[in-house]
């Protein structure tokens, strides 16, 4: 059975790479005959952005939601902080509650809130009701109720993959500038393996049930698509995806 | 990306943001005139003597009548009555539906015990239950009673229950992972989610207990409004027959308006989703 110990890791299991906040060893996962996780081993140290990537079904959300205590029948070991947040796909602002309200759910510090809004560039849109916003703004909302909780690791499963591509790009943006702000630690499940290049530390690619390679992301910031490196580490992640790209060369 | 404002919306220097036309109120006295315009057609037919005085008497009679029996107390008296068994009937079948409804949609347990007798008990008839509870409970009020707690019940419940059942599990799951437990979810979550279909249940449950009063007031009452038109029929007093149907109608009009107008207040982010 799952044993879990939920709350902040100290400093006793820090390793030689910094303090790691999550942690996962062997989490089993399957629906009926299907083995979707076969026991993947993961750590995620403070500050780090992680991205999981994978094909589509193998297993990338189904790992993030059991990280987030979201799926009681994962068997294994992962500790993750009591301070962590979790940003969907989908925005899942509650439709009756107005902009502020939703980021303030379960946080009793409105001005931690209030701030939030502030730095997703909406604190003009406190009073409006979640389903008078674009799609790119109710995801802000979403990052905005995310970072008000002060997380020490944000969960996001995919949080740019409803937008379209311009509203991407500037919310790849946010999340950077958020990110050199507060320090926060990150497992990013996307398939856009550009995504992962832009915004990870490390990619980790799932694949028939486990960790299948770790590579660390050792392009300096800013980032871009056309800077040196970024076209060979592309290629190398498409090749273990299975979408090989002939070399230009 | 469109933006609307609602009025009550502050709205910002936001570059997004496009102002919107207030909302142009449609001409609601447009509604008005053919109501009116039957009402003046049967006073002018009851005038020029085409429909007998005593097989339905002109509008004005039947206010001339209503003003003489409000003026000496019995309209009111059979009123207060009515809106009693109603109100109290409407309490009762209310706050059963609201909880077993609840229960049923809220736990498993609850729904496998609950919703297989509810659901045969809806295809009953229950007007056609008068002569069971009259052996039951009696002819007096408390027959009557459970008349209307009975036809209040079942629109309520169904509609408490598939309010429940249908909120958005990913909400539910989002607000588990902002820390909330489950007092919180069901306060933050499930009621304002199920609050349009209860609303939906109690405009409902109320025409059916309005339904339930005029049948169950029809049998052996010494007092009401179905008391004062089974009395004016027997005296071929078409003109307070035909006062208590207005009455029964107003009532009916009244309630509806005054839910609505809670439901605008209450549900007013639906407002928000109506204006994109």
């Amino acid at each position: 059975m799952a044993s879990r110990a939920q709350g902040h890791l100290g400093s006793d299991v820090a390793s030689d790479a910094g303090e790691v906040v999550v942690r996962a060893l062997g989490v089993r996962r399957s629906f009926g005959p299907a083995t979707v996780l076969a026991g993947v081993d993961l750590s995620i140290g403070a500050g780090e952005v992680v991205a999981l990537l994978g094909g589509s079904g193998s297993g990338k959300s189904t790992l993030l939601r059991v990280l987030a205590g979201l799926d009681p029948d994962a068997t294994g070991e992962f500790a993750v902080p009591a301070r962590h947040a979790v940003v969907f796909q989908e925005h899942r602002l509650l439709p009756w509650k107005r902009v502020l309200d939703n980021v303030a759910l379960g946080v009793t510090d409105r001005a931690a809130c209030t701030a939030a809004l502030a730095e997703v560039g909406l604190d003009t849109r406190a009073r409006a009701w979640p389903a008078e916003l674009s799609g790119g703004q109710a995801q802000r909302v979403a990052f905005a109720r995310a970072l008000a909780r002060s997380p020490e690791v944000l969960l996001l499963d995919e949080p740019f993959g409803a937008l379209d591509a311009l509203t991407r790009l500037r919310m790849q943006e946010l999340f950077q500038r958020l990110r050199s702000h507060h320090g926060f630690a990150a497992l990013l499940v996307t398939h856009d393996v550009d995504e992962a290049l832009l915004l990870a530390d490390r990619a980790l690619v799932l694949d028939r049930g486990v960790i299948a390679a770790d590579l660390p992301v050792d392009l300096s910031h800013p980032r871009a698509p056309d800077a040196p490196g970024f076209g060979r580490l592309r290629r190398r992640l498409l090749g273990l995806l299975g979408v090989p790209v002939p070399s230009a060369s | 990306m469109t933006l609307v404002s609602t009025p009550d919306t502050e709205v910002a220097d936001d570059v997004a943001q496009v102002a919107t036309p207030a909302r142009r109120r449609r001409p609601r006295w447009q509604r008005l005139v053919s109501p009116l315009v039957i009402l003046a057609g049967w006073e002018a037919a009851s005038r020029a003597g085409l429909i007998g005085e005593d097989k339905l008497p002109a509008p004005s009679a039947v206010l001339r009548t209503g003003w003489r029996l409000a003026a000496d107390g019995t309209l009111g008296a059979h009123l207060l009555d009515s809106l009693t068994r109603a109100a109290i009937g409407l309490a009762i079948g209310g706050v059963l539906a609201l909880v077993l409804g609840s229960a049923a949609g809220l736990l498993r347990v609850a729904d496998d015990v609950l919703d297989p007798p509810i659901q045969m008990g809806r295809m009953l008839p229950h007007l056609a239950l008068v002569p069971l509870l009259i052996i039951w409970v009696g002819i007096g009020e408390s027959m009557k009673i459970t008349l209307v707690a009975l036809g209040a019940f079942f629109p309520l419940y169904f509609n408490t229950y598939a309010g429940i059942r249908d909120i958005d599990q990913r909400l539910v799951e989002a607000a588990r992972t902002c820390g909330l437990n489950t007092w919180q979810r069901l306060r933050h979550v499930v009621l304002p989610g199920s609050l349009p279909s209860i609303f939906l249940g109690l405009r409902l449950s109320i025409g059916a207990a309005w339904l339930s009063l005029v049948v169950g007031e029809q049998t052996n009452t010494q007092n009401g409004i179905g008391f004062l038109m089974m009395e004016a029929r027997e005296f071929s007093q078409t003109d307070v027959v035909v006062l208590g149907l207005f009455v029964y109608a107003l009532l009916g009009l009244l309630s509806d308006v005054l839910i609505r107008t809670l439901e605008r207040r209450t549900l007013g982010w639906r407002q928000g989703l109506k204006a994109t």
